[in-house]
């Protein structure tokens, strides 16, 4: 007995470092069934050489549900029938906090479950050490430890009482009986009853003796909430992320990039031709180096995450930012999504799980992708070179750049108007509430963040990266057959031309007509859905020109001449030109983006919907821009 | 008289009566705010944001109209 174990907690009591601590990397994370909610769980050894199971419940301050995660906690425990039922549960206690978390911990023994208590957060007690002995005296008999989440003190002795699994029965709390669903009033008559008798038994332990914040904390909260200040360095810590994300990032992600590139090269030098030769390295090939491309990015947003978590800055930013960003439906832990997706909206959806209400995380994962990102500057930068001139007003605002800034702005007005928008139609069953412990500031716990990390960028390489690699491998046999006959060739055409996707490009054209784009451009919008900068590769292609266009002409040369058959004008006229920007503002054409919603949402609904709704509003909003502009 | 947390500035000292009905009622109580607790206003966020609340060692921030549930008399 006592090898099947749930590790119950509020937040910031040091849970996940005692999962850490005890399972090591021999744990796995899935989903609860039916909630965006992770589960976590492991194994260890004990003693005895039997195996202990362990549940890492997700964080809850009480069995009277009121997040989804905390509901989660209350059926498995309620349920004896639930297969997640433990023998044996561990409640974190953090000490600065005792009062509070000693509510889940009553709980759960008035439902006669065997429980442990381990109090954590020790070292941070200025005053003498708690008695563990006192404790368990004056709660009824609960057998209490100490656990030191850095240094692993104290993991023998909660290893040894598991595998000794001594339980004796613990006499009621509270005399009224504790089920589920209670109603607002019962909920209320349980919590006044429990704190009370709580406070009462804490009395009762001599060593316990309460602690006022500390000062450090109590100083650097004047500087971090302050009016200006607080705001400032808010903004500096974004624009460094933003810095890592945009400028290191593209190193590794160049790396990553020329080794696939190279690979493929190697591959078709060394194959024979032919079709699987083509699949393996126009298909397979570079759709895994598509996957692996976002893992710089990926990698840098957790690592400044988890530390804005663990230090609890982050809480101060949800604290200065809430109420700025709630008229939007946001809250204040969407921030830092949202900006990181001026570099790429991928890291930033797979980072909107530490948004706790599911409702603010939907919408910030719906509107991030409309903030401008990377892969949509080759496309801005061709559209600009070719219909806007390159001139100056008052002599020093460039036209070009003018235009650049107002997409961008065009991007963040458009995100902020869907969040308001989405905030009335979506219907959530949680209401918003921001009831948040601001936690005193401490050193980063390295291995935790780091094991955050490489769990994320795993979930996404494993699960995201499979819808991403089928869809390249379908776009690829879209573009590459059928194949191009030599009649074709002699009239000058190309392969994407007569490719199954060239064809669809041409005849769904007409419906493009109206926003001023011909049949070429169409063809791109579809390819684009890959990713946004295909757009330039495609035109190159189509063209038959070179695609780096800042040092090779004749892609914006011939681009400039071609004349659109149905009007007669030139193809890229001011208005077609805006259009075309305004359209690729808008429109969600990014494979990996819409694999990560799906992932994130677990669901194909709000992909599809975001999809949807992204092209409508491209496609009339661009509709209106051309019509404005010719 | 009887107040709302809502009502006090920073620095000034409240004690807690009550909690309104409501469906926060049994989460606010759990989390610190129970009758007879004396807790004390820290500070503010800008623009009428969230309050910071000292809860005996423990800082809560609460919004506006969460604070305003809490029934407190001065102490």
């Amino acid at each position: 007995m006592c090898t099947k174990i749930a590790l119950v907690g509020s937040p910031n009591t040091a849970k996940t470092s005692l999962f850490n601590l005890l399972t090591g990397m021999n744990q796995q994370v899935g989903n609860f069934p039916g909630v965006t909610v992770e589960k976590h769980w492991g194994k260890f050894n004990l003693p005895d050489g039997r195996v202990a199971e362990l549940l890492d419940l997700p964080g809850a301050y009480s069995l009277n549900a009121y997040s989804e995660e905390e509901k989660i906690v209350s059926d498995i425990l309620h349920d004896r029938n639930h297969e997640d039922f433990p023998e044996l549960v561990v409640v974190t206690v953090d000490v600065t906090n005792i009062e509070r978390n000693l509510v889940i911990l009553t709980q759960i023994s008035d439902l006669n479950i065997p429980v442990i208590g381990v109090l954590t957060m020790n070292d941070m007690l200025a005053g003498k050490p708690i008695d563990t002995n006192e404790m368990s005296k004056a709660f009824n008999g609960i057998p209490f430890l100490k656990i030191n989440g850095r240094t692993g003190e104290g993991k023998k002795a909660l290893i040894d009482f598991i595998s000794a699994c001594q339980i004796k029965p613990v006499e009621a709390f509270i005399s009224f009986p504790l089920k589920k669903n209670l109603n607002l009033a019962e909920a209320r008559r349980d919590a006044e009853a429990r704190k009370s008798d709580i406070v009462r038994r804490l009395t009762e332990v001599p060593s316990f003796v309460r602690e006022s914040r500390d000062t450090f904390t109590t100083k650097v909260d004047k500087i971090l909430v302050h009016p200006i200040f607080g705001y400032g360095i808010f903004a500096l810590v974004l624009f460094l992320i933003f810095q890592f994300m945009f400028v290191i990032s593209a190193i590794p992600m160049d790396w990553i990039d020329s080794i696939f590139l190279n690979f493929s090269q190697y591959l078709q030098g060394k194959l024979p031709e032919g079709i699987f030769t083509d699949l393996l390295t126009q298909g397979i090939v570079p759709g895994v180096g598509g996957v692996l491309v976002f893992v710089p990015q990926i990698a840098i947003l957790f690592f400044f995450i988890g530390v804005l978590e663990e230090t609890g800055y982050m809480t101060r930013v949800v604290f200065i930012m809430d109420r700025l960003v709630r008229p939007f439906g946001l809250n204040g832990r969407s921030v830092v999504p949202l900006v990181s997706s001026a570099a790429c909206a991928i890291p930033a959806i797979l980072s909107t799980r530490v948004i706790g209400n599911p409702k603010e995380r939907l919408i910030t994962i719906l509107v991030s992708p409309l903030i401008s990102c990377s892969a949509r500057i080759p496309v801005f930068v061709l559209l600009i070179y070719l219909v806007i001139p390159n001139t100056y007003v008052y002599g020093f605002i460039g036209v070009q750049g003018m235009v650049l800034f107002a997409l961008y702005a065009l991007g963040v007005i458009g995100a902020l108007l869907v969040a308001m928008v989405m905030n009335k139609f979506i219907r959530s069953t949680e209401k918003s509430f921001l009831l948040l412990e601001l936690p005193e500031y401490r050193w980063p716990r390295w291995k935790n963040i780091l094991l955050h990390l490489k769990e994320k960028v795993q979930a996404f390489v494993f699960d995201a990266g499979k819808i991403i690699l089928a869809i390249s491998i379908v776009l690829w046999a879209l573009a590459a057959f059928p194949k191009i006959n030599d009649a074709a060739v002699e009239q000058g055409k190309t392969q994407i031309e007569e490719s199954y996707l060239g064809q669809a490009g041409k005849s769904i054209s007409p419906v493009f007509a109206p926003l001023g784009y011909d049949w070429k451009m169409t063809v791109s919008l579809l390819t684009s859905f890959a990713a946004r900068e295909v757009f330039v590769g495609t035109m190159a292609t189509l063209y038959s020109a070179g695609e780096n266009f800042e040092e090779d002409e004749s892609l914006l040369t011939r681009m400039r001449e071609d004349i659109n058959l149905q009007t007669g004008k030139p193809a890229y006229s001011l208005a077609s030109g805006l259009s075309l920007m305004v359209f690729y503002v808008f429109a969600m054409q990014c494979m990996a983006t819409f694999a990560a919603v799906k992932r994130e949402t677990k669901s194909w609904k709000w992909p599809i919907i975001q999809v949807l709704y992204m092209g409508f509003m491209a496609y009339t909003l661009a509709l209106l821009t051309f019509n404005l502009f010719s | 008289m009887k107040k709302s947390l809502a009502n006090y500035r920073p620095g000034e000292c409240a004690q807690i009566v009550g909690v309104a009905e409501h469906a926060m009622g049994a989460k606010l109580i759990e989390m610190g705010f129970y009758p007879g607790k004396h807790v004390k206003v820290l500070f503010r966020a800008p623009f009428n944001g969230p309050f910071a609340i000292d809860a005996g060692g423990a800082v809560l921030s609460l919004r506006e109209d969460e604070a305003s549930l809490i029934e407190t008399i001065d102490c």
